[in-house]
């Protein structure tokens, strides 16, 4: 019996990107709430950099945008079942 | 010039965008006139309105002042800085105003704009409502 660790099978994951990099977008719109749908949970909450692969430039746009969002009442601050 | 002026940065037109939203209480017609009320606001203290959107009326994500529901308004415009500052006093003095928000505009954003005025961008979501007729 050998004491090593048996390696734990971990799928391969396919590697994060920034989607905002990847395909040159460079404005965040904050009138366009369906796309911002895709960064943030359930409740409204704004996803984290780990879980979207944005780079931090951004992050903080996706960010200010969703922020501007709430304000105008496109997307709101607090649900249950957003999706 | 007068030597306290030559520090003052010439004026510069900036553009904005600014969406603000009315009650659903008007009608159409009311609508309308507040629109036309924000306009002169802009076009009199100089400002040169580019382009304007009525969403008409959209639910909203949440209450605001007991109201489901309000009228979109979108304007673009160029102007000078002091107009943002009246503008927004008008605002929060008016009763049919229940938000607004301006935004200035970098040159990404302009360029945004531009296509979104063109189609460019939202050509997705015409494509899915056919695709559900169908």
């Amino acid at each position: 019996m050998t004491l090593m660790n048996e390696p734990v099978h971990k799928q391969e994951l396919k590697k994060k990107y920034c989607r905002f990099k990847k395909h040159g977008i460079k404005f965040i719109d904050y009138k366009d709430a369906d796309f911002l749908l895709k960064f943030v949970n359930e409740q409204g909450k704004i996803l984290p950099r780990r879980l979207t692969g944005n780079s931090l430039k951004y992050q903080r746009k996706v960010a200010t945008a969703i922020k501007r969002a709430r304000h105008l009442a496109l997307l709101p601050f607090v649900t249950d079942s957003l999706k | 010039m007068h030597p306290q002026n030559q520090f003052i940065k010439p004026m510069n037109n900036k553009q904005y965008e600014t969406v603000f939203i009315i009650t659903p209480v008007l009608s159409d017609e009311q609508m309308r006139d507040t629109v036309e009320k924000f306009r002169k606001v802009l076009t009199e203290n100089g400002a040169e309105i580019l382009h304007e959107e009525n969403w008409g009326l959209k639910k909203l994500a949440y209450p605001i002042a007991h109201k489901n529901s309000g009228f979109y308004q979108l304007l673009e415009y160029t102007a000078p800085v002091n107009v943002i500052n009246t503008l927004h006093t008008e605002f929060s003095r008016d009763e049919r105003i229940m938000r607004y928000l301006t935004t200035n505009l970098d040159k990404y954003a302009i360029e945004y704009n531009e296509k979104r005025r063109k189609g460019l961008i939202g050509k997705k979501k015409e494509t899915k409502t056919v695709e559900k007729e169908d």
